[in-house]
């Protein structure tokens, strides 16, 4: 079977900063430079087509990296990636004609240019004639609310209404394969929502298309992809649909407890039945959440007990059913913040 | 795989991409550049000043000579002509005939060499560092993403370039001309035009190239820019007609010769022999006749093209090589 999108084996290396003018030799003899960075580590996965397909890991896990590659921007130091059944390194014109990008964040365009006018300048690049384009626009405007804005200068739009700006010039080539980098990051709730229920109407009601989505909120990724692979530090730890991700770790307990903050986490490394457990401190209220992923409940009075040993009162405990955020806590060792 | 959509390879689709591609990315130049209404300040009245001194300068030159031509004096009733007194009224009128002659050309040149000090700044600064500023607000990986061909991203970047600075360029001749009274006398129309699209293609082919290495040497680039600014005016005769650095012994004709590098050298000798005519400073101040020079500056064209062409796709591959090219972050 062929997929939208294929990996085997591939590995991005990006080599280390060597630093131009050195103010003096270390006395050990070392090397003044950052050594080499493993963003991907043997990454292999398939995409259907018609998939919309997530994947999860904290920063650095090597997300933002496997996008440019399957966008033709970057190239593997080993292994390979196919996009629509093209080697991304040795043929990438096809898939560029095929493929087109949103991240989160982004700041592309020109601010003298309207939003119409800018949008309409990049589907130029892909040859779309003007009145198609022009009709897309006017059309996903609608769709995205940015419709009263269509001749606002692109310096004069909000962060929302410029990251929908940045969602339909992805929509506007018609592209088969989208990727997706963080694309609400920043975003309100309802800019969020609004972009979310299009992705998944248009990966769903038009066939043959396929999203590559990554994210940072468990929720989103949960609500909207088919299948979800967790990454970090360039490996694919897990992939799966959401429910079977859930269905992994549900012979596991989690428990969630609101103390207050805790500065030594270290006792609980190691605990009998603790497979794996999260620490977040919420600075404000002076509190902290911990996740605890336990083989069964056994551990709880462990715990805290070694919470309470460290002079710190527990708030709230929770017995929870297992969520992505949980699977990804099972799996990565901590949370995505 | 089933693509859902078929997409098409041909060569006329090809062609249409990059067609549209090229009027799409020279869009924000042209239309884009216009909604700023300070650039008639800062491009059209600006450089009017810079060209002002030159041409006081000169005009004081002028008026002094005409002064020495014109002054009657008990050795020399009809004035000096040169070293010696003028023999008779139509000697000295001749004379200063020809001084008045030099002046305006002088002024000329000056009004030429303001009009395409625009052109080189867009080079300079709009065209060279562009794609080294697209890569910090983040259009250069989406650039480098979309299907068009990388010459057809330049090109639209220099055919922008073009036609928002001819603007700019000719109000300030038009301006040149009423403020300051310049005369221009154009024979061959036909050949003024080869010769200012040639001298305009070599010189974005120049810019087109830089914009690659610029983008690849990053900031200190930038520097690079400011410090081709003074020294360029100067080597490639901007405010003076460039052949004059040759009578120039010892480092003269050196500096001439390294100036001509840049196509708006040649371009510019080459235009104010077409508008003031091959007889103007008594011929003596032309690099190459006008012809060899159109000739010089399509072979420029040309190559300058071809190195842009290698030197942006080496420039693609090293930024999918390294991966800290396209974006401002890696």
């Amino acid at each position: 079977m062929t997929y939208a999108v294929e990996t085997r084996d591939l590995t991005r290396i990006f080599a280390g900063k060597k630093r131009r003018f050195r103010r003096k030799a270390r006395p050990n003899g070392s090397e003044d430079s950052q050594g080499p960075v493993t963003a991907l580590d043997g990454v292999s996965l398939g995409i259907n087509e018609g998939e919309l397909f997530g994947m999860l890991g904290p920063n650095g896990a090597g997300k933002t990296t496997l996008i440019k590659i399957l966008a033709t921007l970057l190239l593997p130091t080993a292994g390979q990636a196919f996009v629509a059944g093209h080697d991304v390194a040795k043929d990438p014109f096809p898939i560029r004609q095929r493929i087109n990008m949103v991240s989160g964040g982004e700041t592309s365009g020109y601010g003298l240019l309207t939003a119409r006018e800018n949008i309409w300048m990049f589907s130029q690049f892909y040859g779309v004639p003007s009145k198609v384009s022009k009709e897309r626009i006017d059309e996903l405007m609608h769709v995205f609310g940015l419709w009263d804005k269509r001749d606002a200068k692109v310096r004069m739009l909000s962060t929302g209404q410029r990251q929908k700006m940045n969602m339909i010039r992805g929509f506007v080539t018609d592209p088969d394969i989208l990727f997706l980098d963080e694309p609400t990051l920043g975003l309100d709730v309802n800019a969020a929502r609004v972009i979310r229920e299009y992705v998944m109407n248009w990966v769903r009601k038009r066939s043959g298309k396929t999203v590559l989505l990554t994210s940072h909120y468990m929720a989103e990724a949960d609500q909207m992809c088919d299948r979800i692979a967790i990454i970090d530090k360039g490996r694919i730890l897990a992939c799966d649909t959401p429910a079977n991700l859930k269905r992994m770790i549900r012979t596991d307990t989690t428990f969630q407890l609101e103390v207050d903050t805790i500065r030594d986490t270290s006792s609980f490394v190691g605990l009998r039945g603790v497979k794996n457990f999260s620490h977040k401190d919420d600075i404000s209220k002076n509190r902290s959440h911990l996740t605890f992923i336990l083989e069964d409940e056994g551990p709880v009075a462990e715990i805290l007990s070694s919470i309470t040993s460290q002079g710190a009162k527990v708030h709230s405990l929770q017995k929870s059913e297992p969520t992505l955020e949980d699977v990804f806590i099972s799996m990565v060792g901590r949370g995505l913040d | 795989m089933s693509v859902a959509t078929v997409r098409r390879t041909d060569l006329r689709y090809r062609i249409g991409l990059n067609l549209r591609a090229v009027v799409g990315r020279s869009y924000p130049r042209i239309v884009g550049a216009n909604r700023e209404p300070s650039w008639i300040f800062f491009e059209a009245l600006l450089p009017l000043l810079g060209i002002a001194a030159y041409v006081f300068i000169y005009q004081f030159f002028g008026n002094q000579a005409l002064a020495v031509i014109m002054q009657a004096t008990p050795t020399a009733p009809f004035g000096m002509c040169g070293n010696n007194p003028c023999t008779d009224a139509s000697q000295q009128a001749q004379y200063a005939a020809a001084v008045y002659s030099n002046t305006n050309a002088l002024v000329a040149s000056v009004v030429l060499g303001g009009t395409m000090v625009a052109f080189w700044l867009n080079v300079l600064w709009s065209m060279a560092s562009q794609l080294y500023w697209e890569k910090e607000i983040g259009n250069l990986q989406l650039y480098m993403m979309a299907p068009m061909n990388r010459m057809a991203l330049l090109g639209g970047m220099a055919v922008g370039g073009m036609v928002m600075t001819s603007m700019r360029a000719v109000s300030t001749l038009i301006a040149g001309v009423f403020v300051f009274g310049v005369i221009f006398q154009v024979a061959n129309p036909l050949m003024l035009l080869a010769v200012f699209f040639a001298t305009l293609i070599a010189l974005y082919g120049l810019g087109m190239m830089f914009a690659s290495l610029y983008l690849l040497w990053g900031r200190e680039a930038w520097n690079l820019s400011a410090l081709m600014e003074e020294p360029i005016f100067f080597s490639s005769g901007f405010y003076f007609p460039l052949g004059g650095l040759f009578r120039i012994p010892g480092w003269g004709p050196a500096v001439a010769i390294a100036g001509s590098f840049i196509p708006a050298s040649i371009g510019l000798d080459a235009l104010r022999q077409l508008t003031l005519g091959s007889t103007a400073f008594g011929g003596k101040l032309w690099i190459f006749d006008v012809t060899t020079e159109l000739e010089i500056l399509v072979v420029m064209a040309v190559l300058f093209l071809i190195l842009a062409r290698y030197a942006l796709a080496y420039l693609e591959t090293l930024a999918k090589r390294e991966g800290k090219l396209t974006s401002r972050h890696q």
